[in-house]
Parts: C-alpha cells; sequence; structure tokens
C-alpha cells in the first residue's frame, strides 16, 4: 500500500497530541467486540470530553435552578451559568451581541425557526428560495413546508460531478424573486467546503439574507459570523463535541427583532393578558418555555476545550487525515471516492463496486470500526451521484492514523466475504 | 467472523450476485412499491394470481445483499404456491428473523429461506430482509399503499 507523505509538518508548536486529546475522551477507550473502537461517524455525532460531562455533573449537582425567575442565590447561579454559556457562543463564532445568540435544540430547530418565523413574514406567492443540492434534508424540509404554506418556491443551486457548487450558476439563479438562500458550510455527505462568504456577497448585493447551515463546520474550523457576514447561522451542539439537544442559531439582531416569536410560552413574554401579549426583548422572544439550562452550559464547556486547542494544530491533523485516508482508501481495487472538491473536511464518502453500502457498513463493524452507511439525509446528493447510498468515513480531531490503517483492512475484509 | 459467514452464506451471495425472478411480471395482478427510507432501498414486487395460486412472481428495486437475497429467495419461494401458503410463510419467516432461535424443524419448513436466519443476530439489518416479504404482503392484499419499513 503506498502511503502519500502530509504535506508541509506543521510547527512543532501547532502539532495536534493527539494521544493527549484521546485521553479527554472517555468513550474512545471502548472495545467493540474485542476489538479497539474505531469511531469515524463523527459527522453523525462527535464524541463528548470529560471536561464536558463534568460540565453536565457539575451543573445538576450543584447549579440546578430554574433561570430568570427565582429571586434565590441558586436560581442567580444557574441563570449566570446559562448566560455565561450564550456569551461563550457568542465569542465562539464572532457575534457581534451575546442577544444575536438564540438556544434551540439543534441546527435542525434553527432552520425550523428561521423557516417558520422569517418566513413565513417575508414570503409570498412566486417567491423563491434559493438552497444548494448538497443541502442536508433539514435544510430542505423545513422549506418545503415554508413554501407549501405561502406559496413560495424552492430553487436549487446545482452542483458538479466532484461535488462543488457552480457558482455562476447560482450567480444567475439570485433573482428580485429570490428571497433567502440557504446554504450549508461543510457538506456532511461529501466534506465539501462552500464558499459562504463569497456567496453571502453575492446574495447581498441584491440585498437577500443568507442561512448557513454551519453544523459540520464548527467541529473543524473557526467561525466568524462578522467575517462571513451571513445573516444566519445554525449549529448543533452534539457535532461539536457538546450534548445532544441543544444548538444555536445565531441571527443578525435586526433581523431577529423584526421577526415573530416562533413558539409561545413562558418565558419569552414581557406581559400577558388575553387581549394583547407583548414579547420580550432578544433572544428570550424565540426562547419560550424553560430552555435546555444544562446542555446550553455543556457546550459552553466545549466551546471552552475547542478554545484550549489551536485550530492550525486541528487543521493540519485533519488534513493529514484525510490525505491519509484518501490514498489508503484509494488502493483498494473497486473502491470509489464519492465527493473530491478542492476544498474539502475530512469526510470520505465511497462505495465500493457490486457491494452496497449497508452490507460495507455491518462487516467493518465486525471488526470494530464504525461509520456511517445510508444516503446520510442527502437524498438529492445520492440522486445528482447516481448512487442509492454510500459508505461514509468522517473523521475529528482526535481520530489517528492508525484508525484509517483499521478501516483500510476492515475493508478488505468486505471483499473477503463477498469474494 | 463466524457471525459475519452465518448472515452472509454462500446461497446468500449467489442470489444477490445473480437474483431469481428480476423481472416486472408482465400480466400482474398485484404489485406494490416498498422502500426503507433509513437507507434508501427500494424495492417493486409484481405477482400473477390465477384463482387463489401466485403463478407468477417478480422483484426489481436495489438495496444491499440482505435484502436483494431476501427478494430473490421469497419469490423462489412462493411462486407456484397459494395465496395463504406465501402469507404463512411471511409469518414464518418474520418469526425467524426477529423471535427467538426456532426448532430444527422450523427451518426445515423454511427451506432455503433459512438461510437468512443469520440475521437475527444482526438487528440494524432486519427490515433489509423483511422489506420484500412487507411488499409483497401488500401487493397480495391489495392495500396498493407503498410500503415503508419505518
Amino acid at each position: 500500500m503506498v502511503i502519500r507523505q502530509a504535506s508541509a509538518a506543521p510547527a512543532p508548536s501547532q502539532q495536534l497530541d493527539v494521544e493527549r486529546v484521546r485521553a479527554d475522551f472517555p468513550l474512545l477507550r471502548q472495545t467493540v467486540r474485542g476489538k479497539p473502537l474505531v469511531y469515524l461517524d463523527n459527522a453523525a455525532t462527535s464524541q463528548k470530553p470529560q471536561q464536558v460531562v463534568d460540565a453536565l455533573q457539575h451543573y445538576y449537582t450543584t447549579e440546578n435552578a430554574n433561570i430568570h425567575r427565582g429571586v434565590y442565590k441558586l436560581s442567580e447561579e444557574s441563570t449566570a451559568a446559562y448566560e455565561g454559556a450564550r456569551s461563550k457562543l457568542q465569542r465562539f463564532i464572532n457575534a457581534a451581541e451575546s442577544r444575536e445568540i438564540v438556544f434551540v435544540r439543534g441546527a435542525t430547530e434553527a432552520v425550523n425557526l428561521v423557516a417558520h418565523s422569517y418566513g413565513q413574514t417575508a414570503l409570498g406567492p412566486g417567491d423563491e428560495i434559493l438552497l444548494s443540492q448538497m443541502e442536508h434534508h433539514s435544510n430542505i424540509v423545513p422549506w418545503q413546508l415554508v413554501a407549501e404554506a405561502t406559496g413560495a418556491h424552492l430553487r436549487v443551486i446545482p452542483m458538479t460531478d466532484e461535488g462543488e457548487l457552480m457558482l455562476e450558476e447560482y450567480d444567475r439563479l439570485l433573482s428580485p424573486q429570490t428571497k433567502l438562500v440557504g446554504v450549508v458550510h461543510v457538506s456532511n455527505s461529501l466534506g465539501t467546503v462552500n464558499p459562504v462568504k463569497r456567496m453571502t456577497e453575492l446574495a447581498h448585493d441584491r440585498g437577500i439574507p443568507v442561512l448557513v447551515d454551519g453544523a459540520q463546520a464548527a467541529p473543524h474550523m473557526p467561525i466568524d459570523v462578522q467575517d462571513l457576514d451571513c445573516d444566519f447561522y445554525a449549529l448543533s451542539g452534539h457535532k461539536m463535541f457538546g450534548p445532544t439537544g441543544i444548538g444555536v442559531l445565531y441571527g443578525r439582531a435586526e433581523l431577529l427583532e423584526a421577526m415573530p416569536p416562533y413558539q409561545g410560552g413562558g418565558e419569552m413574554i414581557r406581559s400577558v393578558c388575553f387581549e394583547k401579549t407583548t414579547y420580550a426583548p432578544l433572544p428570550t422572544k424565540f426562547e419560550a418555555g424553560t430552555p435546555h439550562i444544562a446542555g446550553a452550559v455543556g457546550l459552553g464547556a466545549a466551546v471552552d476545550y475547542l478554545s484550549g486547542l489551536s485550530w492550525e494544530a486541528i487543521y493540519a491533523h485533519e488534513m493529514d487525515l484525510l490525505e491519509y485516508a484518501t490514498a489508503s482508501l484509494e488502493q483498494i481495487a473497486g473502491l470509489h471516492i464519492l465527493g473530491e472538491a478542492r476544498n474539502k473536511a475530512a469526510v470520505v464518502s465511497f462505495v465500493l463496486d457490486g457491494i452496497h453500502a449497508h452490507d460495507i457498513g455491518t462487516i467493518v463493524d465486525q471488526e470494530g470500526v464504525a461509520i456511517r452507511t445510508g444516503h446520510h439525509c442527502t437524498q438529492p446528493v445520492m440522486e445528482r451521484l447516481g448512487v442509492p447510498a454510500t459508505a461514509r468515513a468522517s473523521f475529528a480531531f482526535y481520530n489517528t492514523r492508525e484508525e484509517v490503517d483499521a478501516l483500510a483492512s476492515a475493508i478488505a475484509k468486505v471483499r473477503e466475504v463477498f469474494g | 467472523m463466524a457471525d459475519l459467514r452465518e448472515l452472509y452464506q454462500q446461497i446468500i451471495l449467489d442470489h444477490n450476485r445473480s437474483p431469481r425472478n428480476f423481472k416486472q411480471v408482465p400480466d400482474a395482478s398485484h404489485s406494490a412499491e416498498g422502500t426503507n427510507p433509513l437507507c434508501g432501498d427500494k424495492i417493486s414486487v409484481s405477482v400473477k394470481v390465477a384463482g387463489d395460486v401466485i403463478e407468477d412472481v417478480g422483484f426489481q428495486g436495489s438495496g444491499c445483499a440482505i435484502s436483494q437475497a431476501s427478494a430473490s429467495l421469497m419469490t423462489s419461494a412462493v411462486k407456484g404456491k397459494g395465496v395463504e401458503d406465501a402469507e404463512r410463510l411471511f409469518e414464518a419467516f418474520h418469526e425467524m428473523v426477529t423471535g427467538p432461535e426456532g426448532s430444527a424443524a422450523d427451518r426445515k419448513a423454511l427451506g432455503k429461506l433459512a438461510a437468512l436466519a443469520g440475521v437475527r443476530q444482526f438487528p440494524a439489518r432486519v427490515k433489509c430482509a423483511n422489506l420484500p416479504w412487507h411488499t409483497l404482503h401488500a401487493a397480495l392484499t391489495g392495500t396498493g399503499e407503498p410500503v415503508s419499513t419505518e
């Protein structure tokens, strides 16, 4: 097997100490059927460092109370922990103000919030919502629902065989009817990193707001929403080493101000009487009911953890894994990698001639290797590439070259079984 | 590897490679579509019933080795059988892949279908084996509704 050397080794100060970070993730010590777990399904969900687990435990054992309500000390502490997490997330994505950070259940809810609240008011018959061909179903279906309700239509930014969006087509599709652009920052099924800053610029030239689905970007790269200049940015906590059930919608303050509430309930009001209710200011207007306080605290701990690492080091390590995995898997007869964008995150989607992805998944699992198989909630991508399903190895900074080797030899087993 | 060998037996690999009755029955009296939304597997089953007998049966579609082999073995097993016999076979098959380990007699009654007994050890794959049968059942009962494993 030919092994391509990683290009330009990073300076020692920027080198990621993988063994040290792995030690922070207790789940990675597991064995599966007597073999070390090789967890390569990070695009589905990431594992959690002990620091996040500890933060959850600390919250529940010492700080738990409902927020923004009690006049007692414990409630003040809980509120401080929750709002502290909001500030951490604000800094993490460089939002201008903390009121632009709305806690939601995840990226899916973030998109639904925008589709429902912004879409219902901004869209009418004949209006267009422009989405890319490589969107996750979570950035398609909410728009279909709102299109159905408002008479708007979906238009699609096409992609090339390599899995890159066609920017010229995109430019052509932006029209006076376009009322919103929705685009994924990093494709979950192909790994493509889309030029969202440039795409936002083109949309803004025509006064069109842009929503970026950043669920797959946040675990791999620093996010700066002011630099991207996007209007909405969606995050899922569990994909960025935080707990499940918590995520963030970033929204530009003036847009959020103008949007009606998404859900009604406690917390989100200023005053209620049966004749008229007035709403709380941002971000509370969008956080009806008792939020996932512990989840927010855990997500705060996750971004603290990430802030303690170097993005340059993470990037260098993940690109090494991507190159190494690409080179290793390409050596396997009959294996084809899908998604060959020039700018790609550490995701390798592949098919094997004559063997369905599900069979690959079952067989490599016997070797302790966890990969995702199927359509990855991106059926339009599968349709575009003419495959029913792919197998996908998606990496995080705690993965190693040895794990890539384990994947490659597990795939060799697949060939063995199928003869 | 022991479990894997039991799952991917030679007969299953063979039926996957060269599926039997992979066709649309030209003058079908019954048909139905089935999908597994989890993985995108799709199958269509067409049947020609004369009297109470399945005169011809075929399937088309794409999917993993388990679903393709299951469809192929199923069509071979029910062709020429009475509709009620086919339904009974479906029940027995379903019991084999989801229930506790059956007796040797049970296996014998299932004939070649018993090759799929190994699926029981792989809960995530039971739906793959069952999809063709659910689709056949929908075709025979004539609901005409697409079948989904969810």
